[in-house]
């Protein structure tokens, strides 16, 4: 073929695998980096609400309230460090962060309990770090309410009051961040942000090196096609994010328990996909810059937006208009959505169709950029 | 039989600056070319136009029988281009580059190819080496090698022997003469007079402008100069240069050790002048052949007095 001949693709493939395992900073860094991220994100995530300080504020010193009292504690992620009549002391102490939660159990607690009238429970957390309040909140009303019905059946015989346990309400307030994204989130989206980070850096430079050093000159005067020298400098970060991929994928299983709900050949595909998307990306700048300087400059450009309007950082549906269209324009927005679906989720083919040909999407777009903006010649 | 190279009113502009001007160049097949001219004349520029890694602005022609602008690509691949900066992989060992450029061309079998082309280099033993720790003379020589390894029938080497020490500046020449002698046509600029000489033909270029073409003796006969040599003490010398200076007929008096070069168009009044000047000062004078350098030093001098006029 004219425009791609295997034995020059070998050559381009053969000269760039050589340089990349050379460049040894570079590649440490490369496998590296997903490795420093997960350990440092995934610390946040691992720090898991255990003994989190918590003020009780009542009235009543009921046996009620003992139990659900003692029901939390047991559940190792509260710890009364404060129990309190005012409320207002409770707020204090929640505003400059001495505890994470207050517990509520109002004065009329008891007899609402007797009379089951939806006897309520009142529990503000500080929400600042949702991942360090999700744990505490979920096993909440569950706890509470079991402890209850276990304390009322003791008090008033078996199976008499069965219905009044299950009418507790728990009432839950979460503060300063009223969203709450979930733990599990995150593993999945720091691959996208890894991913995205490294593969777009990685291939942004990958031109620019030439031109910098001079070798440009001579690439282009030898005869190598401009779609060879493409793939020939963007097939071997295929490989990169391979790796990078199984070290995020199994410390997401090993390290932090996250489940797999979904068909690993979907994930993967996906993957597949996003990445090659992000490295014609990162190549397209490459093609645009004239630096290596300006090539980290236009990923981190790029980079940014895409951390803090993918939904990553925010949840998307939180985001005002415009910011969402950004977002939709962003190529991590979509594979968040359907590497969370699959993973989490265990969402289907059909399930993530539309985010599958968004990246596809992208993939050719980006490549067909970089091919147009390739400059055959030196002017 | 067409020539290797055909090129007219070849052009290029970078913004306001017109950096190669209307260049017109032949070149016959087996003939080594020289390519000359001060810095920033635009032999670079005028190279990478003919092989097609610069878009003329202007002019047509063709390249081993191919347009420039419409075949650039069929160009490049039968031509080898030997860059003035070294532009080798420094990060890969000189067997890798030999490997890389083996395999770009389909040279079967590879192995073999890069392996003669080490042994006539003289490097199998550095093999291994990263092509950064040659020293500048042996970055020349791999990168003259490497653009040879698949016969092209048309070089272009721009100032090839940049920084390299006169025996293997004389070895590359001995080369270069060898791949001619075997149909090769090579295009070469330099700084060097030697090895201006050592062409078959001289192109002279100047801001742009191709000044002067033909064989060393043509370019030199039709410079019109006239040159003397005057011969005698140190301190006479110094005064005899001092006197020469803006005298009737005298356009360039340039020492060389203790004989001084002194060189005109006008013959008459030249040796007229230098004859007095030596008489006075107690010097000896004879005629001279004129030099090559002789003729472009003048021809440099021609430009800027005519840039004084138009200023
Ligand atoms: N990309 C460019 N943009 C602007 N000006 C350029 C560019 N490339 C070359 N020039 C200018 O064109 C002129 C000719 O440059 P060129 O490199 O062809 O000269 P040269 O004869 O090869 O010089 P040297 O002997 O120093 O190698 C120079 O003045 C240079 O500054
Ligand atoms: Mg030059």
């Amino acid at each position: 073929m004219r425009w791609l001949a295997w034995h020059r693709l070998w050559a381009m493939l053969v000269k760039e695998f050589v340089q990349m395992r050379r460049d040894r900073v570079t590649f440490a860094m490369m496998l590296g980096v997903p490795l420093i991220q997960l350990v440092l994100f995934g610390f946040a995530i691992n720090n898991d609400p255990k003994k989190l300080p918590a003020a009780l504020v009542t009235t009543s010193e009921d046996q009620f309230t003992r139990a659900i009292v003692t029901a939390l504690e047991n559940t190792g992620y509260y710890r009364f460090t404060h129990i309190l009549i005012s409320a207002e002391k409770a707020d204090l102490l929640i505003d400059n962060g001495t505890v994470s939660f207050v517990v509520t159990i109002p004065s009329d607690f008891a007899r609402r309990v007797m009379t089951e009238e939806r006897p309520q429970i009142l529990i503000e957390a500080d929400a600042t770090d949702p991942s360090v309040a999700s744990g505490a909140i979920s096993t909440l009303s569950t706890v509470s309410a079991n402890a209850l019905r276990r304390e009322l059946a003791a008090t008033a015989g078996a199976g008499a009051v069965a219905g009044g346990g299950a009418a507790l309400e728990a009432v839950v307030h979460r503060r300063y961040n009223p969203e709450g994204v979930t733990q599990f989130n995150i593993v999945p989206g720091l691959l996208g942000v890894i991913l995205q980070m490294t593969m777009v850096m990685m291939t942004a430079m990958a031109l620019t090196r030439e031109v910098e050093r001079g070798t440009m000159e001579n690439l282009l005067a030898l005869p190598a096609t401009p779609l060879e020298i493409m793939l020939g400098k963007v097939l071997p970060f295929l490989v990169v994010g391979a790796g990078q991929v199984v070290v995020v994928l199994v410390a997401a299983r090993v390290l932090f328990g996250v489940p797999m709900a979904g068909d690993m050949r979907l994930l993967l595909a996906g993957i597949l996909i996003f990445v090659l998307a992000l490295i014609f990306l990162g190549y397209t700048f490459s093609t645009l810059a004239r630096t290596q300087m300006q090539a980290m400059q236009l990923s981190f450009f790029f980079f940014l937006p895409s951390i803090l309007l993918s939904g990553f950082a925010f949840p998307f549906r939180g985001m005002p208009g415009w910011a969402q269209a950004i977002g939709e324009a962003l190529p991590l927005t979509h594979f968040l959505r359907l590497v969370r679906g699959v993973m989490l989720k265990g969402a289907d083919l059909h399930t993530v169709s539309s985010q599958i040909a968004a990246l596809i999407g992208f993939a050719v777009l980006f490549a067909a950029l970089a091919l147009i903006r390739f400059r055959r010649t030196l002017d | 039989m067409d020539p290797v190279i055909a090129v007219e009113g070849l052009t290029k502009r970078y913004g306001q600056r017109t950096v190669v001007d209307h260049v017109s160049l032949t070149v016959e097949k087996g003939e080594i070319a020289g390519f000359l001219g001060p810095n920033g004349s635009g032999k670079t520029t005028t190279i990478r136009m003919m092989c097609g890694l610069l878009t003329p602005d202007e002019g047509r022609g063709t390249v081993l029988g191919r347009d420039v602008i419409r075949q650039a690509r069929e160009i490049k691949r039968e031509v080898g281009y030997m860059t003035q900066r070294f532009s080798f992989y420094e990060d890969l060992t000189i067997e890798e580059n030999l490997a890389f450029v083996a395999r770009l061309y389909r040279l079967r079998p590879m192995r073999a190819h890069v392996q003669r082309t080490l042994e006539e280099l003289g490097l199998s033993h550095r093999r291994r080496d990263l092509a950064g720790t040659l020293s500048g003379g042996w970055k020349q020589r791999l990168a003259l090698a490497a653009c040879v390894m698949h016969e092209p029938k048309l070089l272009l080497l721009d100032e090839p022997t940049a920084g390299v020490d006169p025996k293997a500046r004389r070895e590359f020449w001995d080369e270069i003469h060898r791949l001619a002698a075997r149909g090769i046509t090579v295009l070469v600029s330099t700084h060097y007079m030697d090895e201006a000489e050592r062409c078959h033909r001289i192109n002279y270029i100047s801001r742009g402008r191709l000044l002067a073409t033909g064989t060393v003796a043509e370019i030199i006969a039709r410079s019109g100069l006239a040159s003397w040599i005057v011969e005698g003490a140190p301190a006479a010398i110094d005064a005899a240069i001092e006197r020469l200076h803006g005298a009737p007929g005298v356009e360039q008096a340039t020492p060389f050790g203790l004989t001084l070069h002194v060189v005109g168009r006008d013959g008459e009044a030249l040796a007229r002048s230098v004859r007095r000047v030596a008489a006075e000062l107690g010097l000896s004078a004879r005629p001279a052949e004129t030099t090559l350098e002789d003729v472009f030093i003048h021809l440099m001098g021609e430009e800027n007095s005519r840039d004084r006029e138009a200023a």
